[in-house]
């Protein structure tokens, strides 16, 4: 039980509302990243010449003022840093939400919430897990499970979702990506107090199904088509 | 009797807050389906005493869903299945034969007393550490001396209807009293009266909130569907914005 006194001296900084804020940002930024990163998949479909150049441009972006791949370490330092304060504010709050309740209701039902608002934690556990799958996957270690090219993207893309399981790894992480998107973007707007109205609440809704339906709908094209054979 | 019920009811007995609490089963028949949900625990703790038995302590006062004691978790639901308070539910939303289970208030802030009875002061705390404006004694001013914006007005009197009868903290799967803070914030902070002391406010309340121990918002929004005064979710919103505000002074 919390002492029965009044707390002095409180500050606005060290407040749970804080750590909201500093997900609701860095979630934010995870957004932008996934848009981006979304519609840059989609050159795929522009062909192998194509896609290996914006690939390649990635890494030039820049230049000459940045040395190669300058530009792209500033944003993946941005994405590391957001994603420590993103998962430090989430582990935090949620070991608080867990203290908040020390006895559970032998019975207990909701009624209101979404399905992906009350996964929001298991869900972000399984993206973080996708995330480092993904990283060895295409980035650090370049896994082709066929054993062709991997200095190829394309190649490499292809030859991964032509592999049956790999495809359903991927359209798995899709679809938790779209339930944390679903909450996550209206939670966001919310917890930076964009929503002050039941109109404002009702298109920051919208705003969750759109994100989460562009954003998985978008990344999960790639794989389809390779498994229906339209890239190959 | 025409429209009357038998039940099984499954209350959480808890002797003193020190005790081993648990469930135990009760029966009860007769229940008109015009009795509040209070009345047809009168009618258990009537036949308890006639048992010799020790009655099931509840919280009320009112009953007529304004004063915000009563706090029952009704088959996993704060106030049960309707928009109301505990006292004003009634057992025509039940039916016959229906088992029923009735447990307190869970959350840290809020030990246990006794049975069905929480000790909610975690919220006058909060209240005492900014819920209130500050003003001069002496004869009350002209009304019409402080305009207030008509919506502005509306807004801080639909919220003002807030009994602080912590539902939305039983309902919220974090423990989090956002939807309750929300409300007096809101309350205050959207009158002229409330502007002096709005920032100060803030970050004295969410402070005392956090440390009573309730959890963070998630904005899932079970609290607001829970309340029996219909408080919306916006007012968390404003909160948040408020204390974005507050960080922002350096305050």
């Amino acid at each position: 039980m919390a002492t029965p006194t009044l707390v002095r001296g409180a500050r606005a900084t060290q407040s749970t509302i804080t750590l909201k804020i500093a997900m609701a940002v860095s979630g934010i930024l995870f957004i932008l990243f996934v848009l981006a990163h979304m519609y840059g998949n989609l050159k795929v479909f522009s062909g192998e010449e194509a896609f290996n150049s914006y690939a390649e441009h990635l890494r030039t972006i820049g230049a000459p003022i940045f040395p190669r791949t300058g530009v792209l370490w500033i944003l993946r330092v941005g994405l590391i840093a957001s994603l420590i304060v993103h998962v430090a504010c989430a582990v935090t709050l949620a070991r608080r939400a867990g203290r908040a309740r020390p006895v559970q209701y032998q019975v207990k039902r909701n009624v209101n919430s979404a399905f992906s608002s009350r996964t929001m934690r298991w869900g972000g556990a399984t993206i973080l897990m996708f995330l480092i799958w993904h990283l060895l996957n295409f980035t650090i270690v370049k896994i082709n499970p066929t054993g062709g090219e991997t200095e190829n993207p394309y190649r490499l893309l292809v030859d991964n979702f032509g592999v049956w399981w790999m495809t359903i790894i991927y359209l798995v992480a899709m679809a938790a990506l779209a339930l944390h998107l679903h909450h996550g973007t209206w939670s966001s707007l919310q917890t930076l107090g964009l929503t002050n109205s039941p109109l404002a609440r009702q298109r920051a809704k919208l705003a969750g199904w759109v994100v989460a339906v562009v954003v998985a709908g978008g990344f999960s094209l790639v794989p389809l088509s390779v498994l229906v054979g339209i890239t190959k | 009797m025409i429209g009357t019920m038998n039940l099984t009811l499954k209350i959480w007995r808890q002797p003193h807050a020190e005790a081993q609490g648990g469930m135990r089963e009760y029966q009860v028949s007769g229940i008109s389906e015009d009795m509040s949900f209070l009345e047809m625990l009168d009618i258990l703790n009537e036949q308890l005493q006639e048992q010799g038995e020790e009655p099931v302590a509840f919280d009320h006062d009112c009953r007529e869903g304004i004063c915000g004691s009563c706090s029952l978790m009704i088959n996993g639901q704060a106030h049960g299945p309707e928009v109301t308070t505990s006292c004003q539910l009634h057992m025509r939303s039940f039916k016959d034969g229906d088992t029923i289970t009735i447990e307190p208030w869970r959350s840290e802030a809020f030990p246990v007393v006794k049975d069905l009875v929480v000790n909610r002061s975690a919220f006058d705390r909060i209240i005492q550490s900014g819920g209130y404006i500050s003003a001069n004694t002496g004869s009350a001013p002209e009304a019409n001396s402080v305009p207030a914006p008509r919506e502005k007005a509306m807004r801080a009197f639909n919220v003002a209807t807030c009994i602080g009868c912590g539902a939305c903290v039983a309902a919220c799967p974090n423990g989090s009293a956002s939807l309750f803070l929300g409300a007096k914030i809101t309350h205050l902070g959207e009158l002229p009266q409330g502007q002096p002391e709005r920032y100060e406010r803030i970050v004295d309340m969410v402070a005392q909130h956090d440390a009573e121990g309730f959890g963070g918002c998630t904005n899932i929004g079970e609290c607001a569907a829970a309340c029996p005064k219909g408080i919306p979710l916006d007012v968390i919103s404003q909160l948040n914005k408020d204390l974005r505000t507050a960080i922002k002074a350096g305050r």
